[in-house]
């Protein structure tokens, strides 16, 4: 694995893209457990944003409200809005279905389906009505290629994805959310369950991909998000059974190099967590 | 965590316990045990050893009188003729297990579906013992209900007196609902929550998450659980003596009598002698050769299963 580049020589320039995710005063509840509180962040597209954090300190809740996952878990409640290119994802009338096309999802353990490595890949395509063989290669071909895994699976396409390493699982389910080209992707701790050569693989792709794609991520290796992301949010549940907050947001040099807020620091500098 | 890693440890660390031996009752209790249960798992082999000869030798002398190729292929079962051949019997199980099937299969996978995949807990806590408990009804009184209720409606649809094979596979088809809906329905939530997950991720509708994803991930199971159906809906007798008309003759029409395998068993059985009981314990072999098919078909499947996984 390449050593990370020394977190001082990381540029602290604000970025000037615009927000693509808008969140303002989010309130989020499992039933009367108030989850998460008073967040307010900007994610700008074509950067990283890595969202850090001790366990359970409610990374990968915020990270499924933005592609509204967490309507699948009843009794889930939700304040505050979120809007995605100015249009607020939870208002009356939106599609979940459809926003879940424009913002992918890629979750810590790999879940190819049970199916051929093509037919997980050419998915979501045929979801959405691509039916033509042609067409279909092609975009299945672009995906892998951009999922940095083309090479390794080009001449086993019609072979189980289950089959393949648990890294290349994981590269395969980028391609899958890929291929119906999202604006946002979403990873969640995506690197924490493969192996260090797919985790560099992985690293590489989103260094590519963030010049087309939004990217979101949430790990808990900060050596990682001090590689990856430009913008990084740490996330905080104060004590047992309270709402977590955003403690502080930032260029992710600044963040590691000099954070505001103490307890950023103690968190960087592995007080606790 | 604070504690000393000392108080975790045994009061008089240092000083040499000696192991106890075994004692000689816990010795002999250990023995008996395992034998005890040696036995019970011998009686049930036996029991089906036994059975199975049994059927075997009363019904061996088939291959002589009426003779091999008169029992299998004979197209005509009368005892006052003489006549046994299964060719009419073996239809009628088949007809009423399809019939069966084709009603029964899709409600039950339907039900599956409903309650793996739909149903609130709430809601699923109410249906889901209520299917079970179908299960749990004698077979006799599903064959009355189907006497006095499906019946008439059958009669009525086909112009005949109702009994038949649409009345007989009707009440089947609800009779293997809970085998078939409770063990498609474990099928489907033994597909690990991540393949959902992902499914609806990728934008897909609940709709397109069960047909495309969920259910060709459990069709190894849920196959499964249409041939263990099947194998209830050729097994029912009462159920099926109570409402098929009982006339060992070929389909001539969904409401034209019928008879199965075990039908025609349980309602000769009483007075056959001879020849005719000889057959009878002929067909049992049948059955037995059926059901000894279907179990190795599961269990194949199940290797296969296990094979992929």
């Amino acid at each position: 694995m390449n050593p990370s580049p020394p977190v001082s020589q990381l540029s602290t320039e604000p970025l000037t893209g615009n927000p693509r995710f808008s969140v303002r005063g989010l309130e989020f509840f499992y039933g009367d457990f108030h989850a998460l509180t008073g967040i307010t962040i900007d994610v700008r597209e074509n950067s990283v944003t890595a969202f850090i954090g001790p366990s359970g300190c409610g990374k990968s809740t915020f990270l499924r409200c933005l592609n509204r996952m967490n309507d699948l878990i009843p009794g889930t409640r939700l304040e505050g809005t979120i809007t995605l290119d100015g249009a607020d994802i939870y208002g009356s009338g939106v599609d979940p279905v459809d926003l879940r096309r424009r913002v992918g999802m890629i979750f810590q353990q790999p879940n190819p389906f049970p199916m051929s490595i093509y037919d997980n890949v050419a998915f979501g395509p045929r979801l959405h009505g691509v039916t033509k063989r042609a067409e279909l290669d092609e975009i299945v071909e672009k995906a892998l290629v951009r999922a940095n895994v083309w090479k390794e699976v080009k001449d086993i396409m019609g072979r189980g994805g289950l089959t393949l390493s648990g890294g290349q699982q994981q590269r395969l389910c980028i391609a899958r959310v890929l291929a119906v080209q999202p604006d946002v992707l979403l990873m969640d701790e995506p690197c924490s369950a493969i192996d260090p050569t797919s985790v560099q693989k992985v690293e590489d792709l989103m260094a590519e991909l963030k010049n087309s794609v939004t990217i979101i991520i949430v790990t808990h290796n900060m050596q990682q998000a001090a590689r990856v992301s430009d913008e990084t949010a740490f996330f905080l549940q104060e004590k047992q059974g309270e709402a977590a907050e955003l403690i502080e947001f930032g260029r992710t040099a600044e963040i590691f190099t000099s954070p505001r807020d103490r307890r950023t620091e103690d968190y960087i500098t592995g007080r606790f967590g | 965590m604070a504690e000393p890693l000392e108080t975790k440890r045994a009061p008089e660390a240092g000083a040499a316990r000696t192991l106890k031996m075994m004692s000689r009752a816990t010795y002999i209790q250990e023995a008996l045990l395992k034998n005890l249960f040696l036995t019970c798992a011998i009686a049930a082999v036996a029991g089906v050893a036994l059975i199975f000869f049994f059927v075997g030798f009363r019904g061996w002398p088939v291959i002589e009188d009426p003779g091999l190729a008169a029992f299998l292929f004979g197209s005509e079962w009368s005892s006052t003729l003489g006549k046994f051949g299964i060719g009419p019997l073996v239809t009628g199980t088949l007809v009423v297990t399809i019939g069966a099937l084709v009603f029964g299969a899709p409600l039950a996978i339907g039900t599956a579906i409903f309650l793996s995949e739909i149903a609130t807990p709430t809601v699923r806590g109410i249906v889901r013992p209520a299917v079970e408990l179908l299960a749990g009804v004698p077979s006799v009184v599903f064959g009355f209900f189907g006497l006095v209720i499906v019946r008439p409606f059958v009669a009525e649809l086909t112009g005949s007196m109702g009994f038949g094979p649409l009345t007989a596979s009707l009440i089947l088809a609800v009779m293997i609902v809970p085998t078939i809906a409770t063990l498609t329905e474990d099928a489907l939530r033994s597909v690990p929550p991540g393949i959902r997950e992902a499914s609806y991720a990728m934008g897909a509708t609940t709709w397109q998450t069960i047909y495309k994803v969920l259910v060709p991930a459990a069709k190894i199971g849920i196959f499964d659980a249409i041939i263990l159906g099947m194998g209830r809906a050729i097994g029912e007798t009462m159920a099926v003596v109570m409402v098929a008309g009982n006339a060992p003759q070929f389909f001539e029409g969904l409401g034209a009598p019928i008879a199965t395998i075990t039908s025609q068993i349980v309602i000769d059985m009483s007075y056959a002698s001879g020849t005719h009981r000889t057959a009878l314990f002929g067909l049992a072999i049948i059955l037995f050769i059926i059901s000894m098919g279907l179990v190795a078909i599961v269990r194949a499947l199940s290797r296969l299963n296990a094979k992929r996984s």
